[in-house]
């Protein structure tokens, strides 16, 4: 059945770009909150014209990816938006708050105090948005969803709310934060603004070493077998040493002055994260309270429906990819466009 | 708030509004691209004017929609889990090429919004045509979605089992076409409508005039030209619903008895309890000629429906009759329109011809809500018609009440920004769009 595995292919691609391209996106936010009052109208304006022809397209990765979900893997689908609800909503509230303050600030006809309402709510939902992002993700795997629970608190909030899953959130939110940092390094006009964003991402780089100690610690306590999952295996092993390695190389590669090669140092990085913890448990997605797993393979929906997902994915791919490489081929290749905001 | 009326308040709520940024998102394109079209082909910079200024508006209203819309792909699992667990795989082909189409929007409208002088001006014209068209098609795949909820087929239902899937079968179930040409037709004349009535406030306060003409003549000639189409796709859906549904257009209509020579009912109070409608307008016969072609065959009636089975009548009437009321109106707009255009061009300067637009400004919107709720309550007691009753299909969480405020909260704040940053928009026009005639204003 092989259009079973394009379809999680192209599932994991889907996370992974929506990690790596909504990450950098939620991270300019993330940074904005991080910068200091006199700086921060540069920052938004550097931020603006580098993320603001590709960031509707940022944020479609993640209704491929639940597409793909509810028609190829119901059961999984429901399962995570049944017992996942609380930070689901949480996040969706995050979603709709981030993409309308951004539009709204760049488009009021107005500049006046309105502004401040929408950098207020667009540096807030950046922060707020991967983090139930995270927290999902780690719920997912932390074993805590118990379709046998019966009581309101063991079924819809401490299958979200456990250490193990906060961490994960916050150490999406540090990831995010550095993806974007690596980013603006290049977009950096001159030499103070260069060195500013280096400090971000030397501050989110530490940042997202605390929390992923955090995780591991969680998982420690709260006896999820991250450490086996991450370390049992050569793959995982592989991925980690790699991850370690590019990192040397990314900081040793800012420090020469390089642009381009940076970002995909930081987006190699995602990769190895995003492989090394989905690796071992693979196909099981969702782990149970108790002991039981929703799979990509076992519980996937009838064989034609997957059949078709997996066409139209492979056809919609060919439209999506070309167009998109072209977009931000073409924005790198002459930045700082017209665009005719004031 | 009982779980259940919480789960289809909020349903209603988020797709009441996504319906509204969804439509405009997929039709001001066009005006934008044909306003584009008319700058290159003429040289006449009121043209790019226009443009510019609408493509703010599609920035808004397509983030908006691509928000409220990413929240609908959530919402329909979190409130109604049970009828995603067995429909996704059956219904969701078109939600999967929906992705597609509008991914493919986004990019689009990246390259339009900033192409600006950095490409080919051809090239960045036909970005906007894409941002248009994919916008459609968008459209036309979440309705061919929905109407499958409305005439289930690609699929065999043997005691309680879902088996023999075929999703493309689903996807074109028998009610997608005139569902989705109803959908698209009305589209284009609410936003035709609502555009027109705003540039038409403006020309009758003497505000960049020049401009404000060019703008209203591109988007009525839209809104007129669907709403002249529009009555007949509406025949199409409402012979499409006879068939399928025989319930909903019995609710449609407050038609109660089964009988030779049914009549077509106008407006009226449905009785439900008696079984009759009062005070209502009855031309015998027409409503057997609407369904069958001839005026004598009856047309099922609500006797013929056991009352679990019925959805809300009053609701659904009211719904129906003031869709249609306002349809009619706008087609006799359009006709008043066309007159105009043909035989008496100096209408166009009147204050009573643009008045009438500016006071239809939001039927069209109105309209396509009551069209929506006559398809969504209309169905009810269903969520997959004669498949799986609503109530079977709510979230076992206790507590939507509170989500269903929240999120009332957030769509009314959002409505309250939209409609203030489109305000900001129109009063900033001789400061920031219309450069050519920048002393036609009051202020």
């Amino acid at each position: 059945m092989l259009m079973l595995y394009v379809v999680i292919l192209f599932l994991w691609l889907a996370l992974l770009l929506y990690l790596v391209m909504g990450g950098a996106d939620f991270g300019a936010g993330i940074i904005e909150m991080f910068t200091s009052n006199a700086n921060k109208s540069r920052t938004r304006r550097i931020m603006y014209n580098a993320i603001g022809p590709i960031w509707e397209a940022n944020h479609m990765w993640l209704i491929i990816a639940i597409v793909i979900l509810f028609v190829g893997f119901p059961v999984i689908y429901t399962t995570m938006s049944t017992y996942l609800h609380i930070p689901l909503v949480i996040m969706l509230m995050g979603i709709i708050a981030r993409g309308t303050a951004l539009t709204f600030r760049n488009y009021d006809a107005v500049i006046d105090d309105m502004q401040k309402v929408y950098n207020k709510i667009f540096v807030y939902s950046s922060f707020i948005t991967p983090l139930f992002l995270g927290i999902i993700a780690g719920s997912a795997v932390s074993g805590r969803i118990d379709p046998q629970a019966d009581t309101f608190m063991a079924a819809y909030v401490y299958s979200w709310l456990n250490w193990f899953s906060v961490a994960i959130g916050f150490f999406t939110v540090a990831l995010c934060g550095f993806l974007a940092a690596i980013y603006l390094i290049g977009e950096a006009n001159d030499e103070a603004e260069r060195k500013s964003f280096i400090r971000k991402a030397r501050i989110m780089n530490i940042a997202a070493v605390v929390a992923g100690a955090a995780v591991f610690i969680a998982s420690i306590t709260e006896h999820i077998p991250l450490v086996q999952w991450v370390f049992g295996n050569v793959i995982g092993i592989t991925a980690v040493s790699a991850a370690s390695i590019s990192l040397v190389m990314l900081w040793y590669l800012i420090y020469r002055g390089k642009r381009y090669i940076i970002r995909v140092l930081a987006g190699f990085q995602v990769t190895m994260i995003l492989l090394t913890t989905t690796y071992k448990h693979y196909p099981n997605i969702v782990i149970l309270k108790n002991g039981g797993y929703l799979s990509l393979i076992g519980d996937r929906g009838a064989d034609k429906t997957i059949e078709a997902l997996g066409v139209a994915l492979l056809i919609g791919s060919l439209f999506i990819l070309p167009a998109l490489i072209y977009l931000v081929w073409s924005f790198q290749r002459k930045p700082n466009g017209s665009t005719n905001h004031h | 708030m009982d779980n259940f009326l919480a789960a289809r308040s909020q349903m209603a709520l988020s797709l009441g509004f996504h319906i509204i940024f969804s439509c405009i998102g997929m039709v001001m394109p066009f005006f934008m691209a044909v306003s584009h079209y008319l700058w290159l082909k003429t040289n006449n910079p009121v043209y790019k004017n226009v443009t510019k200024a609408w493509s703010k508006g599609v920035a808004i209203f397509f983030a908006t929609g691509a928000v409220s819309g990413t929240v609908l792909s959530f919402e329909l699992g979190l409130l109604w889990p049970t009828f995603m667990k067995h429909a996704g795989p059956i219904f969701g082909m078109p939600f999967s090429l929906e992705g597609t189409a509008f991914f493919i929007e986004a990019i689009a409208l990246g390259f339009y919004l900033y192409g600006w002088n950095r490409f080919n001006k051809w090239f960045h014209w036909f970005t906007g045509v894409v941002v248009g068209i994919s916008g459609i098609a968008s459209g036309i795949l979440v309705v061919s979605a929905n109407s499958w909820m409305n005439s289930p087929t690609g699929f065999d239902f043997i005691n309680g089992k879902y088996t023999n899937i075929d999703p493309i079968k689903a996807m074109f179930n028998p009610a997608w076409f005139s569902q989705a040409l109803h959908m698209s037709i009305a589209a284009f004349a609410a936003t035709g409508f609502a555009v027109a009535g705003v540039h038409a406030l403006m020309i009758v306060r003497k505000m960049n005039i020049n401009f404000h003409k060019k703008a209203f003549r591109i988007a009525a000639v839209f809104g007129v030209v669907a709403s002249i189409l529009q009555p007949l796709s509406g025949d199409i859906s409402a012979k499409m619903v006879a068939k399928r549904q025989p319930a909903k257009l019995a609710a449609m209509e407050a038609h109660f008895k089964t009988e030779e020579y049914s009549p077509l009912i106008i407006g009226g109070i449905p009785d439900v309890k008696n079984k009759k409608v009062n005070y209502a307008l009855e031309l015998p016969g027409l409503l057997s000629f609407m369904v069958h072609d001839n005026f004598k065959t009856p047309v099922t009636g609500l006797d013929q429906i056991p009352e679990k089975d019925q959805p809300p009548i009053a609701v659904t009437h009211y719904s129906f009759q003031l869709m249609v009321a306002l349809g009619m109106l706008m087609m006799t707009i359009g006709v008043i329109y066309f007159i105009a255009l043909i035989k008496k061009r100096d209408w166009f300067n009147k204050h009573w011809f643009l008045r009438l637009f500016i006071a239809a400004t939001p039927i069209g919107f109105i309209a396509v809500e009551a069209g929506w709720t006559v398809t969504e309550v209309g169905r009810q007691p269903w969520i997959i018609q004669g498949i799986m009753r609503t109530k079977d299909a709510v979230t076992p969480m206790p507590g939507i009440g509170y989500s269903f405020y929240l999120f009332t909260a957030v769509y009314l704040t959002l409505s309250i920004v939209v409609i203030f940053l489109l305000y900001r928009q129109i009063r900033m026009v001789p400061q920031i769009y219309d450069t050519t005639n920048p002393m036609h204003t009051k202020n």
